[in-house]
């Protein structure tokens, strides 16, 4: 983090302890008579002013904020290597859409006759998801990929209801993401665990074992968050659907095949998209992402509403439909998401989307190549866009992986993922994305094995980094037992 | 090769030769050929002009609220727009990285977290806010399932006032059937607001987890928060408002300053665009002593190994990638970027500016009104003498889908129709005025009814 001088931004309420009276915007002149609230307002329901709320300038807050981005990593700066969770570049055309005043100031309840470009806009998307998964059909609502896991089962749920066949459990292999047995539970299944087999993929044994007619569905990541790809997938359809369930493709990591292999043809009954991953929209610092459900034909009839629809070249909202699931969020998805994912797919488009994936897949087989020699490989299936080290060769030195990912700070990159797969102990899971230059990847390679040289030779280097960040190694368990998580003027440190 | 792709195709050979490969399908060879695919059947990309010139035209096929008078609020409202919170929140240092698990090289992101958490338990007069949710309807439905679970999901009943808006009630309504929940809905008295004994006779004792109320609610009147809490907690339920116009809160008191256990809902008024619905910005604050049981991300204060202060997300053993099947939720990412632009929109505007602002919505909606009765037409005000914020229910000939349409004929975005998912109130128009509505709009608005009466 050599890039950057290290100071740190006083809070928003530390400043100004004087309370000065300055103005930080303005309103239109009031051109109608001034009311005293007190005079229209039950007295009881008014408050007192704000006590701690401060009143600064347009430039107060412009340098408040400019520094505390100064303190951030981001994807603009260099590689973001985290496993599964896609950190690609943004381009600034999707920005620059999303920013346009006729889609940005487009009010949701607006009549539809005055707001076609935006119901067109989501058609096409829809048009353009099908394609890209070859599902039956789909619904932009969900605001994020967990969000999007939970209409997927609701679905399934709702499906084998109106089937009479209602069951209790929902299968979910050990290399799964945290989210699938979270939204199995929430959606009133119990999250039945599935081992994995010696290559990290499903252990078709097992599935064969546990695949009763008490399974609703199994959740399953393609390529799984190993990297590895379900090459069972097409028999592991078979058997689920021959007993009556139904399968959910978690697609977090469509961006290891999209434009070589569509999902439905896998036999999937369901798969979100996250559309901050695969298509490019912006982490933003923890969301807004927004998780597109693609469907077969099985769960068409339950996608949630409303639903747009088009009738002729003109474009309706279908509000109610009893065999829905009903609504998952207010109004249509977290639509300026979705115009930005409709922006990248046009400019890759078929070819683009093909490339893409390619490169991802190229760049994280350069690192596993890269690295093999020096972090141990606990699976050794070919992967595609991710690959899924561990510490194990480091331990010896008492240097773990959480070292590693704080030493790499020092030499400026993001460290790899490291809270999953719970299969791998000590998991660095490295997904480069295709966005970069391969100059920046072999970078990352010779930064990973310098740390690598000097867990040997000096492990207590990398057991105390980060050196050179803004603030030194923080104390995440003493954040936990003292808490604090507003400032208060009598508490203020 | 495209702008978007790091790696040219001399890259990619060089890369290939060096993994010894002959071809990059190599790499794909343990995905079976049955699913595969030579292309898809979709166009190949187009250059950047062709592409905005695509999404131009259909942004060009809107109607604009940004270009005519525009009363549209119905839990989305048009407000002042500081410019800086558009540049602030355009720094690729925010919007290009990720949830801030590394806090050495997160502190950005971290401390606003911190700022929003405690802007938001200063407007609220709550203890303890978490980092956001999607929306206001999903956290609503967070904030049932929160009491849920804090009566030991023992007590399967939810309390919701029907003036809660129809939109979060038709969200909870599909989270409710897979969480065995039984909500029952209240309709509003005679005066608009929720009926503290209706609401008493649908908790019963000790059966309810629940009772939501909106203030100020779906049609725009601002509800009796102490007796809603009282009533509530006498049924031995928890009390929960729901705020769908942030504004509301420069004038009146949160709900934690008058005994609710949750305030929580959409704060898409703090500078966030209305975006056609999304992305906006879910809020939800709590009493500490319920911390653990809540939802969503947390960001806290601690130090670092030289003992300065830093901050890092806390309390994670409450989430989906550590607790699994057990977590509070299964959100992972939330609104971050959301959460960002109304922090920075929140410290523009300031404490006193903040009450200016509520006030100016008062005052132009109080003349909106006074225009419409002196205005001798056959139009209603609904609820007359109950008092609203920024919204209200106008009725009269044509009631709701007509009269808006008419209305948008004479170039007037007069309110959104009050029966468009059903409701036990008159039909008419729900009206919002903010503090962009000028002398002008109103006349424009009283014009266009004069032209249709």
């Amino acid at each position: 983090m050599k890039r950057r001088a290290i100071r740190h931004e006083p809070l928003f309420f530390e400043r100004n302890p004087d309370r000065l009276r300055r103005q930080g915007f303005q309103l239109p002149p009031l051109d109608v008579p001034a009311v005293d609230p007190d005079s229209v307002l039950p007295g009881a329901a008014l408050r007192d002013q704000i006590a701690d709320y401060p009143d600064i300038t347009e430039m107060e807050v412009v340098q408040h904020f400019h520094r505390l981005s100064q303190l951030n990593y981001a994807v603009d700066e260099g590689l973001y290597p985290l496993g599964s969770c896609t950190m690609k570049y943004n381009p600034r055309l999707n920005e620059q859409t999303a920013r346009l005043v006729g889609l940005a100031a487009a009010h949701p309840l607006q009549p539809v006759e005055q707001v076609q470009g935006s119901l067109r806009l989501i058609w096409e998307l829809e048009q353009a998801l099908m394609a890209i998964t070859g599902m039956a059909g789909v619904t932009l609502q969900p605001a994020a990929g967990a969000h999007g896991e939970l209409a997927g089962i609701l679905m399934i749920r709702k499906a084998l209801e109106t089937r009479g066949d209602a069951r209790e459990e929902v299968l979910v292999p050990d290399s799964a993401h945290g989210t699938n047995p979270a939204t199995a539970a929430f959606a009133g299944y119990r999250a039945v665990e599935v081992a994995s087999g010696p290559d990290g993929t499903v252990d078709m044994e097992a599935l064969d074992r546990l695949m009763t007619d008490h399974v609703a569905a199994i959740m399953l990541t393609v390529p799984n968050t190993l990297g590895v790809f379900e090459h069972h997938i097409v028999e592991i359809s078979k058997l689920v659907h021959d007993r009556g369930g139904l399968i959910y493709l978690d697609g977090a990591n469509l961006n290891a095949f999209a434009g070589r292999a569509l999902p439905g043809l896998m036999g999937a009954d369901a798969m979100h998209i996250n559309l901050h991953k695969t298509f490019a929209t912006p982490h933003g610092g923890g969301g807004p992402g927004a998780g597109p459900v693609v469907v077969s034909e099985t769960l068409l009839p339950h996608l949630p509403v409303p639903r747009v629809v088009k009738i002729g070249d003109r474009f309706t909202l279908v509000e109610n439909d009893d065999a829905s699931i009903g609504a998952m969020r207010g109004f249509y998805g977290n639509f300026l998401i979705l115009v930005r994912a409709l922006t990248y797919i046009r400019g890759l488009g078929s070819d683009g989307l093909r490339e893409m994936s390619d490169v991802a897949v190229l760049y994280a087989n350069l690192v596993r190549h890269r690295l093999a020699g020096a972090y141990n490989l606990p699976y050794d299936s070919p992967t595609l866009h991710e690959v899924v080290f561990d510490d194990a060769r480091q331990t010896i030195n008492d240097v773990h992986n959480t070292d590693i990912a704080k030493r790499l700070l020092d030499y400026g990159f993001h460290p790899p993922t490291m809270s999953f797969p719970l299969i791998v102990h000590g998991a660095l899971m490295i997904e480069p994305a295709e966005s970069v230059s391969p100059d920046e990847v072999e970078a990352f390679c010779d930064a990973m094995l310098a740390i690598a040289k000097e867990a040997e030779e000096n492990p207590e280097l990398v057991r105390s980094a980060p050196h050179d960040t803004p603030v030194s190694r923080v104390d995440e368990v003493r954040a936990a037992r003292k808490l604090k998580v507003r400032w208060t003027a009598d508490n203020s440190s | 090769m495209h702008p978007w792709i790091g790696a040219g195709d001399d890259d990619r050979r060089r890369i290939l030769t060096e993994l010894g490969l002959d071809s990059i399908d190599e790499l794909f060879e343990s995905i079976p050929p049955e699913v595969c695919i030579d292309r898809l059947p979709m166009a190949d990309g187009r250059d950047e002009n062709a592409v905005r010139s695509e999404l131009v035209s259909m942004a060009l096929d809107n109607l604009s609220p940004e270009c005519v008078p525009s009363f549209l609020g119905a839990g989305v409202y048009r407000h002042v727009q500081p410019s800086v919170v558009d540049a602030v929140l355009s720094r690729a240092e925010f919007f290009t990285s990720y949830t801030p698990y590394q806090p050495e090289i997160s502190q950005g992101t971290l401390q606003v977290i911190f700022e929003f958490q405690t802007l938001m338990c200063q407007l609220t007069g709550m203890e303890v806010s978490n980092a956001s949710l999607y929306d206001g309807a999903t956290a609503m439905v967070e904030a049932v399932l929160f009491a849920h679970r804090l009566k030991r999901g023992k007590l399967d009943r939810v309390v919701l006032a029907e003036t809660v808006h129809p939109m979060y009630r038709r969200v909870l309504a599909t989270y409710a059937d897979p969480a065995g929940l039984d909500v029952v809905v209240v309709p509003p008295g005679d005066d608009g607001r929720v009926s503290t004994d209706a609401l008493r006779e649908a908790a019963g004792d000790n059966l309810s987890c629940c009772i939501a109320i909106q203030s100020p609610n779906f049609l725009g009147i601002i509800e009796d928060l102490p007796s809603v809490a009282d009533t509530a907690h006498s049924t031995g339920a928890l009390a929960v408002q729901v705020v769908t116009e942030g504004v509301s809160l420069g004038l009146l008191a949160g709900g934690g300053e008058h005994g609710f256990d949750v305030v929580c809902g959409e704060a898409q008024s703090f500078g966030i665009a209305p975006g056609y619905g999304g992305p906006h910005l879910g809020f939800f604050t709590c009493r500490e002593k319920n911390l653990r049981q809540m939802p969503g991300r947390l960001a806290g204060e601690t130090i670092d190994d030289n003992g300065q202060r830093a901050f890092c997300l806390t309390l994670s053993t409450r989430e989906q990638h550590i607790r699994r099947a057990k977590a509070t939720s299964n959100i992972c990412t939330n609104q971050g970027l959301m959460a960002l632009a109304a922090t920075i929109w929140l410290e523009s505007i300031g404490g006193y500016g903040l009450r200016e602002l509520a006030t100016a919505c008062l005052s132009r909606t109080e003349d909106l009104k006074r225009r419409i009765i002196d205005s001798g037409g056959p139009w209603q005000i609904a609820y007359p003498s109950s008092p609203t914020f920024n919204e209200f229910l106008l009725t009269g000939p044509g009631a709701g889908v007509e009269l808006a349409r008419r209305l948008a004929d004479e170039g007037v975005l007069a309110g959104v129709a009050a029966h468009r998912w059903g409701g036990s109130w008159p039909d008419g128009l729900l009206v919002a005025v903010t503090e962009q509505n000028t002398a002008g709009d109103m006349e424009a608005f009283i014009d266009a009814l004069g032209g249709i009466s």
